[in-house]
């Protein structure tokens, strides 16, 4: 169905989820070997305060939705500023 | 109409425990152009997303079967609600592969862009990730209880 490759790419999505989201950390790792295909990202956003899990990954999915209909893996961990520094400090 | 079929196909339970429950023979498959249906979800489409929604208390949506899954996601996803000691007679598996109108259905039924998708009581739980982390921090062990659709600990 979709091409060889995606025409997706981490740069791309990074600079969407900034401009969208105002996320203060943005890390996108391809796991697809070169096809665009597959991508891992860690989000650290304000906007996702008080919301649950569900909700959080909508969010995303909606800034993204183009993106991911172009892509066979999604895997977004999302974070509120204050989860993610927790997260560091206890790694 | 195309979607006369109703997933007649995908509503067979990968899991072999489960009894059938849906015989409608299946018409050859309709291949219309994708750009068609991924536009609109049918009234049909919906309706037999419905049904295989309600088809049990634990409904995936998955590329594969659990016994042979066709991708790292529902895989992780099946081991996630063996894991948890999910009840068969309590489960169904739809295998969207064999099915392009499910398969794109599913996405906008649920308003979610990737496959598999985990149903509880009709109710959207998530996807992979939020299954996997739903797992590990204990929420979705509370959730199957809850729903009371785990086998029972002391047999």
């Amino acid at each position: 169905m979709a091409d060889a490759t995606s025409g997706v790419t981490a740069d791309l999505l990074r600079m969407k989820l900034i401009e969208q989201l105002q996320a203060q950390y943005v890390e996108i790792e391809d796991l697809s070997g070169g096809c665009g295909q597959a991508f891992q990202a860690v989000i650290v956003s304000p906007q996702f305060e008080s919301k649950t899990m569900l909700a959080r990954h909508r969010l995303v999915n909606s800034v993204l939705k183009t993106e991911i209909a172009a892509i066979h893996a999604w895997t977004p961990k999302c974070y509120t500023p204050e989860q993610w520094q927790k997260a560091q400090g206890s790694a | 109409m195309f979607s006369r079929k109703v997933f007649a196909s995908a509503l067979r339970p990968a899991w072999s425990t489960v009894p059938l429950r849906v015989t409608r023979p299946t018409p050859a498959p309709f291949q219309i152009p994708s750009a068609l249906y991924a536009r609109f979800l049918s009234s049909e489409t919906r309706a037999a997303i419905d049904k295989a929604v309600a088809s049990a208390p634990v409904v995936l949506f998955m590329k594969g079967t659990p016994e042979t899954p066709q991708c790292g996601f529902s895989r992780a996803s099946i081991q996630i609600l063996g894991l948890q000691g999910v009840d068969p007679k309590k489960f169904v598996a739809f295998n969207v592969l064999e099915d392009p109108e499910l398969r794109q259905g599913i996405k906008e039924y649920s308003d979610w862009p990737t496959i598999p998708q985990l149903y509880i009581d009709k109710e959207f739980v998530g996807g992979c990730d939020i299954l996997m982390s739903m797992h590990q921090n204990g929420e979705l062990a509370k959730l199957l209880e809850d729903k009371n659709v785990v086998v029972a600990a002391d047999q």
